[in-house]
């Protein structure tokens, strides 16, 4: 039997190193995005993770002159461009002009919304004609004179200033600058998707030591020049960083910790290490299940180990400081599966009971921390129960507690006088978050960040000089296929057009200006009329002009081909400096489906008036998103929703407790000292001007998790004459190695870990301590006992 | 998102030269006594008083079987600002600032960099040479030449750079003393233009 439960143990350790090595592992924000959201939320996500605009990178060169900056962006952008990490690399230098100019000439009639059977009858072509000979008399009326033969109606002109009217950044010797003129700049777009962070590192890398290298080539000056880098993929690669430097430094911190304070307490290597089994079984079980359940291991999560052991480590202590000292070690340890394990299991079914809920989270970071807890506290509790005391040696003994236990017996005893104050800080911090309570949470999905305030404020200033759209509003449509999401596109032009007249929006763009739908494409070409009759018609044209028909042959060639010319793709567009724009605009969704996004420009005096835009847009099937808002409602969802989750968790520990205690009185005694620590921890983030995010509510979580071990040891005490002194011992002991478990999280420096060590360091001291407080006076003193009730 | 950049065809490097030349004309300095040659022309041409002129262009295109007639106003701020304002036959407004030229037709306004055009940009440079009286400079573009005399004189400027001179042959600037009184272009294809100037008092 015993050696079967070792075979067993081992065995699942082995299988567990096997999944673990097999796991994949991703530190982004990816795992607060949301996984089932509607339609709106999917374009946010499919932007935020995969689209395009997920693989930009903002760079700027300050510093030395601008000559030099502009030397040192050529030649970075030429280092770039040759490297082929990059679909795109854009400093304002004219490389795809030619082809750009190519493909607008051959596609001009199809890219022409002016394309229609008046532009082409006799008058049509009489007033054009006039209008280019007037333009031929202007300085700039060379470049007429080329194109007049072949395009009399000035397409290719329109077309190109049509599409050009996009916002473009200023330009200072040849390359794009800041406004100011004091920065250069470039747009880059990597090859690698925004989700593969080790290509976007790797892209990254190469424009830090491109840029050494164009240093290097252009002399001491050059040097003087710095490099700033932003944009999604940045943000990724900072993240990740962060995250993974903040996660060792932590476990190591915390680890560390802990292991001085057992040897502190055990004065033994052997017995130090076996009381640490429990919590290395449990976090290799933890990150084997969430690798086998979610296929990803968030980094977040793996941050979290680290404060599991705070909560694990407590199984092997109370087992090696509750079983006593002296004598048979096993009769002890048997005594001790007797009288404590019960308690403990209810203590671990309890927090199980809380994580559960996390199970149910929409956001995949919430639900693998609820399967992490559970799979790594349930086994760390079966290894304290089942293979914990077969390992421990005959003669096993720790130091005897009992003495200590006397001594905290006494500061117990003065803690129960305390009742009334606790009454009244509880009041107090009751209050505190009832006149906070508009203010409780913080909504903003960057609060759950770990990128520095600098770096967002250097992202947006690189934005808004490069010119990129800042506002984020959206209107998207949907197709089947990259055609009908065009066609959809092009259907509701009309009504921002309406818009636009009324003031409401400054303007739109659209991925259909860049590639018009299919039909669109065949009608225009259908306006086109054959050479016979576009002859007929510039013979009539040319009477009363100072010009013969005949100049116009390579026109009439150019329509006559234009009629029957393949239709415009998404193909023909590569390489030119439209692929980008279209790319941004025309998305493929992970579900197959094509979404056109059409950014809405707004009005000089201000904000876009969402609701108005969106009633336009009632009954087309468009969807008016603005990005800022659209994040910030989705991460309120989840907040909303993790605190249903949170409350539910609530109940499940109460009616856990009152089924298992079979008395809500006493479930009511376990579950006040727990309630009065959240609500006194909550109220003293408040009032020291944190704002609650989500992770501080998984904190709250883990207080009643963590604190409930106290309040039922205390609860058992009561029917058993009072706390045992080594119980109180063990349970101070295990309160310390859970606060040193959580206390360094909150110098991690990312948020996501500040919150939960923030909450739940205080929260398990507190727990304690009002655990304590509110405990019953030892049976012995019957008079004490009997006023209990009062 | 439309991070895009587009540039128009290379404009007609004779006509931008030609815009660039009227400058000259708006340089009205006092008579100079001595010698009448290079140095003398440059040094004239050389002062910068704010100035505005009428002018009258006619275009000879070959493909066209009438000159096209144009007139309109030039403006001059020193040292590097020329404003062309064309009134006839279609309002049309030019604006060369430093190198970056602005063009407003039919209330469309188009940006042109002169930094793409490099072979423009030469040209550009050498102009901004004769306005400062550079003469060093001049010389590095084109071949110069100057016949005539100080009450007559014709400046023609023929561009060293083959690909400058594949598009614009000769450019003939004659003037009175120290004002510019016509620009010719003779460009490669055998189209010409003549611009001529007319002084306006100061408003």
């Amino acid at each position: 039997m015993s050696r079967a439960v070792l075979a067993l143990w081992l065995a699942v350790l082995a299988a567990c190193a096997l999944v673990i090595a097999h796991s994949r592992f991703a530190a982004d924000l990816s795992a607060f995005l949301p996984r089932a959201p509607n339609t709106q939320q999917q374009v946010l996500v499919d932007q935020l993770r995969d689209g395009m605009v997920s693989r930009l990178v903002f760079a700027g060169i300050d510093g030395a002159d601008a000559p030099t900056r502009a030397a040192l962006s050529k030649a970075l952008a030429q280092h770039l461009r040759a490297g082929g990490l990059f679909l795109s690399v854009n400093n304002g230098e004219p490389v795809n002009a030619g082809r750009d100019y190519a493909l607008l000439s051959r596609y001009r009639y199809v890219l022409s919304p002016d394309t229609t059977p008046q532009a082409f009858s006799a008058a049509g072509l009489h007033t054009a004609i006039q209008t280019a000979i007037d333009r031929l008399a202007s300085p700039l009326g060379g470049d007429l004179k080329t194109l007049l033969p072949a395009d009399p109606t000035g397409a290719t002109l329109q077309v190109l200033s049509r599409l050009s009217a996009a916002a473009r950044p200023h330009e200072i010797d040849g390359v794009w600058a800041s406004p100011a003129g004091t920065r250069a700049l470039l747009l880059l777009q990597t090859r690698a998707a925004g989700t593969d962070t080790d290509g976007q590192q790797a892209a990254l890398a190469a424009v830090r030591e491109d840029f050494a290298a164009a240093q290097r080539e252009l002399g001491p000056q050059a040097t003087r020049a710095t490099l700033v880098l932003s944009g999604p993929g940045v943000f990724a690669v900072q993240s990740r960083a962060t995250i993974k430097g903040a996660a060792e430094r932590v476990s190591l911190i915390g680890s560390a910790l802990i292991v001085t304070l057992l040897l502190l307490v055990y004065r033994s290597l052997p017995v130090l290490l076996l009381g640490l089994l429990p919590v290395l079984t449990g976090v290799a079980v933890a990150i084997a299940a969430v690798g086998l359940g979610y296929g990803v291991v968030q980094g977040v999560t793996l941050g979290f180990g680290t404060t599991l052991m705070g909560e694990a480590v407590d199984y092997s202590i109370y087992l090696f400081v509750q079983s006593g000292t002296r004598g048979n070690g096993a009769d002890a340890r048997r005594d001790w599966l007797r009288r404590f394990w019960p308690t403990i299991r209810l203590g671990m079914l309890t927090s199980v009971a809380g994580f559960a809920t996390l199970l149910l989270s929409d956001l995949p970071g919430l639900a693998q921390l609820g399967a992490y807890s559970i799979a790594g506290l349930i086994s760390a509790a079966l290894v304290t129960r089942f293979v914990l005391p077969q390992l421990l040696p005959r003669a096993f003994a720790v130091r005897d507690l009992s003495a200590v236990g006397e001594r905290l017996l006494n500061v117990v005893a003065r803690l129960r006088r305390l009742r009334r104050p606790l009454a009244l800080l509880v009041l107090a911090a009751t209050a505190v978050l009832l006149a906070q309570r508009a203010h409780l949470w913080n909504t903003r999905l960057s609060a759950l960040s770990p990128i520095s305030p600098a770096a967002l404020a250097l992202d947006a200033q690189l934005r808004s000089q490069l010119g990129g759209p800042d506002s984020g509003d959206l209107v998207a449509v949907n197709g089947a296929s990259a055609d009908t999401a065009l066609a959809a596109a092009e259907a509701v032009a009309p009504r921002l057009r309406a818009l636009q007249a009324q003031g409401i929006i400054a303007g739109f763009d659209s991925p259909a200006r860049y590639l018009p739908s299919r039909a669109t494409q065949r009608a225009r070409q259908a306006a086109l009329p054959d050479a016979p009759t576009l002859q007929r018609h510039l013979d009539a044209a040319v009477q009363g002009l100072p010009v013969k028909a005949a100049l116009f042959a390579p026109f009439v060639r150019d329509v006559a081909a234009a009629r029957t010319a393949a239709p415009l793709t998404r193909a023909d567009l590569a390489h030119t400096s439209f692929a980008l724009a279209l790319d941004g605009m025309l998305l493929h969704g992970a579900d197959g489906r094509w979404t056109a996004l059409l950014p809405l420009r707004a009005p000089a005096a201000g904000d876009i008036d969402g609701a108005r835009v969106a009633a336009a847009l009632a009954g087309s099937g468009a969807h008016y998103i603005n990005l800022g808002q659209a994040s910030n409602t989705l991460y309120d969802g989840y907040l909303k929703s993790a605190a249903r989750l949170s409350l539910a968790g609530l109940g499940a520990i109460a009616l856990l407790l009152v089924i298992a205690l079979r008395s809500p009185r006493r479930a009511a005694r376990v579950l006040a000292p727990l309630l009065a620590a959240v609500v006194v921890v909550a109220a003293g983030l408040l009032l020291l001007g944190v704002k609650l995010t989500l992770l501080h509510l998984v904190g709250m979580m883990l207080i009643v998790a963590v604190g409930s071990n106290y309040a039922l040891f205390f609860d058992r005490g009561n029917s058993t004459g009072g706390i045992a002194p080594r119980t109180l011992a063990s349970l101070v002991f295990a309160n310390l190695t859970t606060v040193a478990g959580f206390g360094p999280l909150l110098f991690s420096g990312v948020p996501v870990l500040q919150a939960l060590g923030a909450t739940v360091g205080p929260g398990a001291l507190l727990a304690l301590w009002f655990s304590a407080v509110l405990s019953a006076p030892p049976a012995k003193t019957a008079g004490v006992r009997a006023a209990i009730p009062r | 998102m439309p991070y895009t950049r587009f540039s128009l065809p290379a404009p007609n490097l004779g006509r931008l030269r030609g815009l660039l030349l009227c400058a000259a004309l708006l340089l009205t300095p006092p008579a100079v006594a001595g010698a009448w040659n290079l140095d003398a022309l440059m040094q004239a041409l050389a002062q910068h008083p704010a100035s505005r002129a009428s002018f009258v262009e006619s275009k000879t295109l070959a493909m066209l079987d009438a000159p096209i007639e144009s007139s309109g106003e030039l403006r001059f701020r020193a040292p590097d600002t020329l404003e062309m304002r064309t009134l006839k036959p279609r309002p049309q407004t030019l604006i060369l600032e430093g190198n970056r030229l602005t063009a407003d037709f039919d209330g469309r306004i188009h940006h042109i960099n002169l930094d793409d055009h490099p072979d423009a940009a030469v040209l550009v440079d050498s102009i901004r040479a004769t306005l400062n009286g550079d003469r060093a400079a001049l010389e590095r573009e084109y071949t110069v030449t100057l016949v005539g005399d100080r009450a007559h004189w014709t400046l023609t400027l023929v561009p060293l750079n083959a690909r400058a001179r594949a598009r614009v042959s000769e450019i003939r600037i004659a003037g009175r003393r120290g004002q510019v009184r016509s620009i010719a272009v003779e460009q490669a294809d055998g189209d010409h233009s003549l611009m001529t100037i007319r002084e306006q008092a100061e408003p």
